[in-house]
């Protein structure tokens, strides 16, 4: 199964710059109760501009193998290439949302905004347009001196999203950013997502547990096995954009579901006739 | 530092660490204490105070309290303001003993928080001692003290500091212990250094701790210079006390004694108002 997927990468590697190669990359990490093998040998090449989201039972190294690519956490074995330079530590062309908005609650929204600039000790000056259009976008212009714990949830993820758009990183990495959202408000949030990618041809690595939402969002998904998570299938996701909610409880769109959904009960892709 | 981070997800939405949890607590407890808003509220408070007061003045007339026993309501006030300039020379001692005590001793206490907090192993070690000084009452330390530093400031100031430092010290580092590996990695992840965490993260979630122990440490603080006074020396509200009870003076005496305690108000006072402002995120 690992070949396969590797021949189709490497056809579709010829079309487009690629953005991100990740080459072998293998996981073990030490807990309490012993080595947990986390990762298995995962290949993939993410083109630029490329909206790719990983799927796979819970506790399969989905979470982990972004981690990997945020140069937050060492691999094992393997190496994950940005850019022509292997990724060894956080890069600053990567941006990263969280699970949770993970905004910091003593500084408001506008200082939560600033909080990479202060960090990177870049000026905000030349960014400020960028960001009040940003806010305006998503519908947070006005709340600037508020407090996170006076936003709702779907507006702390907003402004975590503004905060990781507003100094134009590259590459945009997504770790189950809404799963702690409701449902309305998650449909809200991907119409965003798609909204700001289709704007700003970003390339995007979406980590999640909802399969409705990796195919609403993603060029690609990628299936991941079990731990040790190895890739299962990639599916292509080939409807037009932009892309309805409506369209999520459409026949053809269900079929996909249930195929992925499938695929990662099994951990092997077999088509449906 | 952020070595614990290499390995583990963090846990989404929450500080780690069962000492959050005590903080919170903690800071509850010294800070959530409403303050009066309506008028009826203030025309409460007045209300009780003058019943308060008046009912105390007409009980000790009416029951021929003898002074030393205790001395009417209006005479304590009396002397508050005829006395106050004798008073005040006494008052600004013990409250630059405070002060720079408070200082010291402050300033030492985060600090050593601070770097202890980064070694668990050190901490284990430092920790028996820490608490030995917590428990201690340092006044006890006094007679000590002047005996090798004479009757002026010296012994108070050292004992003021040693007073503070272990409760800034103890509280701080419960608050530097409240690591939240999600926020760190938020900063890392822009590519933060060690010490940027420390500015950025660990120090601002450390800060409702230590704002409760630098109330706490300077509350005891102001005990420990009142009791050195008392221990020795010339000057001071806590000398003043001494020489007011041996000349069976009790107006005077409570006078000094309410003085003592807006001292201690005053102190409550800014740090309920620097805690709203730095640290009501956490309410």
């Amino acid at each position: 199964m690992a070949q396969a997927v590797g021949e189709r990468v490497g056809a579709s590697a010829n079309g487009a710059n690629v953005a991100m190669s990740i080459d072998h990359v293998t996981k073990y990490y030490k807990t309490k109760t012993g080595q947990v093998h986390a990762l298995e040998d995962i290949n993939l090449q993410i083109k630029q501009g490329e909206f790719v989201a990983i799927v796979g039972p819970s506790g399969c190294g989905k979470s982990t193998l972004l981690w990997g690519m945020s140069g937050l956490h060492d691999l094992s074995k393997g190496q994950i290439v940005l850019n022509g330079t292997p990724v060894t530590g956080p890069r600053p062309e990567i941006g990263m949302i969280f699970q949770e908005a993970n905004l910091l609650p003593w500084r408001n929204l506008r200082q939560n905004i600033n909080f990479p600039f202060e960090i990177k000790r870049k000026k905000v000056g030349p960014y400020e347009d960028r960001i009040n259009q940003l806010l305006n976008e998503v519908g947070l212009a006005g709340f600037e001196n508020k407090y996170p714990r006076e936003l709702s949830g779907g507006m702390q993820q907003r402004a975590s999203i503004v905060r990781c758009l507003s100094y134009d990183p590259e590459v945009i990495l997504m770790d189950e950013p809404f799963g702690a959202l409701d449902a309305f408000t998650r449909d809200e949030m991907n119409l965003l997502i798609q909204k700001l990618w289709m704007e700003t041809g970003k390339t995007i690595i979406f980590v999640t547990h909802n399969v409705t939402e990796a195919i609403f969002l993603a060029d690609r998904v990628v299936v991941l096995t079990p731990r040790p998570g190895r890739v299962a299938h990639v599916f292509d996701i080939d409807l037009p954009r932009p892309r309805t909610i409506d369209e999520t409880f459409s026949p053809p769109f269900i079929e996909k579901v249930l195929e992925i959904k499938d695929t990662i009960m099994t951990g092997v892709y077999t088509p449906r006739s | 530092m952020a070595s614990e981070l290499r390995e583990t997800i963090p846990t989404f939405g929450e500080a780690g660490g069962e000492e959050g949890g005590a903080g919170l607590t903690n800071w509850s407890a010294l800070t959530g204490a409403s303050t009066a808003k309506s008028a009826g509220e203030i025309g409460g408070l007045i209300l009780v105070a003058v019943l308060l007061i008046g009912g105390l003045e007409l009980a000790v007339r009416h029951f021929n309290v003898a002074p030393y026993v205790f001395p009417r309501p209006s005479d304590i006030g009396s002397s508050l303001l005829n006395d106050f300039d004798s008073f005040w020379p006494h008052m600004k001692v013990t409250i630059r003993e405070l002060l720079v005590g408070f200082s010291i001793g402050a300033s030492l206490g985060i600090m050593l928080a601070a770097i202890i907090t980064q070694f668990p192993y050190v901490e284990k070690i430092v920790t028996p001692y820490v608490l030995l000084l917590v428990t201690t009452p340092m006044i006890a330390l006094v007679p000590l003290l002047m005996l090798n530093y004479g009757f002026g400031s010296t012994p108070r100031y050292i004992a003021v500091t040693l007073a503070v430092f272990p409760m800034v010290m103890i509280n701080s580092a419960t608050g530097f212990r409240r690591t939240d590996l999600a926020k760190i990695a938020l900063a890392r992840s822009y590519g933060a250094n060690t010490l940027q965490i420390f500015a950025k993260i660990r120090f601002p979630l450390a800060l409702p701790m230590i704002i409760v122990g630098l109330m706490v440490g300077s509350i005891f603080g102001l005990l420990t210079a009142v009791g050195a006074e008392m221990v020795g020396g010339k000057n001071g509200l806590g000398n003043q006390l001494q020489v007011y009870a041996s000349l069976i003076r009790m107006a005077q005496f409570w006078a000094i004694i309410l003085l003592i305690a807006l001292i201690g108000v005053s102190i409550y006072v800014i740090f309920f108002w620097i805690g709203k402002r730095w640290a009501s995120w956490q309410a």
